[in-house]
C-alpha cells in the first residue's frame, strides 16, 4: 500500500445525512485493517469536522488519504469562514442555533475535539471564502 | 449483563436487534449532547438518551456501542431504525426518564466505562 485517496461531498445543511463521510471512512478504514483505536480517533475528529460543515457552512468537501504511517483528513468547504479561530477553539464556544442545540450538538465541543483527537491540525480560513482543517493522524 | 438484563431493568421494549440480545455489556452513557458522547473515548457500550435524531445512531456507530436505550417513552422513525439495524446496533426504547433508566442500570453493575 503506498497511497489511498477517498473523497466524500458533504451536502449543506443535510443534518439527516450528515456523518455519511465519516461513516463510509470508518467501514473502509476496518475493511483495510487500520488499528480500533486509531479508527476511532480518526473518526470522531472527522465526524465533528463533517458535521461542522453541514451545520456552519452549507458543506464541502472531505478527502481522506492513507499513507503506511499516516492518515490525513481535509474539510474543505466555501462557507462564511471563522472569524475569530482562537475564540472558536476555546471549550463550550458555539453560534449554533437552538435548533441545532435540541439535535444533539452546537455543544462548542467540536474543534477542541478535532484538535484533541489528531496528532496535528492546521485550520485555514478565510472570512466570506472559506475554511480548509487538515487534520494529521500517526498510525 | 446482556442487553437483554438492560431491556429488563429498564422494562424497554426491543425495537429492533431482537437477535442480539445475548451481547455483554458492561459500561454505559447516559446524554442528550452528542458532542459530550464524542469527547470521551471511554469504551462504553450502551447509550442512554433522549434524542431520537439520525445523529444519536450514527454517534453511537462512531463510539462503536453496542445499544441505544431511548428515555421517556420516545420511538425513532423508520430511517433511524434501519441505520441502526444495518450495523447491528440495537434499539430499545422505555417509558423511564433518563435519570431513572441510568439510575437503575448504575444500580445494577453499569458503570461509566474507561
Ligand atoms: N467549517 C466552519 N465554517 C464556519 N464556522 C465554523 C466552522 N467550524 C466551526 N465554526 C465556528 O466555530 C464555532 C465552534 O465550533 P465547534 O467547536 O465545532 O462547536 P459547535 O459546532 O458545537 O458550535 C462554531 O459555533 C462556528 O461558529
Ligand atoms: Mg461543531
Amino acid at each position: 500500500m503506498t497511497e489511498i485517496v477517498w473523497r466524500f461531498d458533504v451536502e449543506g445543511n443535510n443534518f439527516e445525512l450528515a456523518g455519511h463521510a465519516s461513516q463510509q471512512t470508518k467501514s473502509r478504514l476496518k475493511q483495510i485493517g487500520v488499528n480500533n483505536d486509531i479508527i476511532r480517533k480518526v473518526i470522531i475528529a472527522m465526524y465533528e469536522g463533517e458535521i461542522n460543515m453541514v451545520i456552519h457552512a452549507n458543506g464541502g468537501v472531505a478527502t481522506v488519504t492513507v499513507q503506511p504511517n499516516l492518515i490525513t483528513v481535509v474539510l474543505a468547504d466555501t462557507g462564511k469562514g471563522i472569524e475569530n479561530v482562537e475564540l472558536a477553539m476555546k471549550e463550550g464556544y458555539s453560534t449554533a442555533t437552538t435548533e441545532i442545540r435540541e439535535l444533539g450538538f452546537g455543544a462548542g465541543m467540536g474543534l477542541p475535539n478535532m484538535k484533541k483527537y489528531s496528532d496535528d491540525m492546521t485550520i485555514d480560513t478565510t472570512v466570506g471564502e472559506g475554511t480548509t482543517i487538515t487534520m494529521k493522524f500517526k498510525i | 449483563m446482556t442487553l437483554r438484563e438492560v431491556a429488563n431493568i429498564t422494562q424497554a421494549q426491543i425495537i429492533s436487534g431482537q437477535e442480539l440480545l445475548d451481547t455483554e455489556v458492561i459500561s454505559a452513557c447516559g446524554s442528550d449532547m452528542m458532542s459530550d458522547v464524542l469527547a470521551h473515548v471511554k469504551n462504553q457500550s450502551v447509550l442512554v438518551t433522549g434524542l431520537i435524531n439520525p445523529q444519536v445512531v450514527r454517534t453511537a456507530l462512531m463510539m462503536d456501542m453496542k445499544c441505544i436505550c431511548f428515555v421517556r417513552g420516545k420511538i425513532p422513525d423508520e430511517k433511524v431504525i434501519e441505520i441502526a439495524s444495518e450495523n447491528n446496533i440495537v434499539i430499545m426504547a422505555t417509558k423511564n426518564t433518563m435519570f431513572e433508566a441510568c439510575g437503575k442500570l448504575f444500580s445494577r453493575g453499569l458503570r461509566g466505562g474507561d
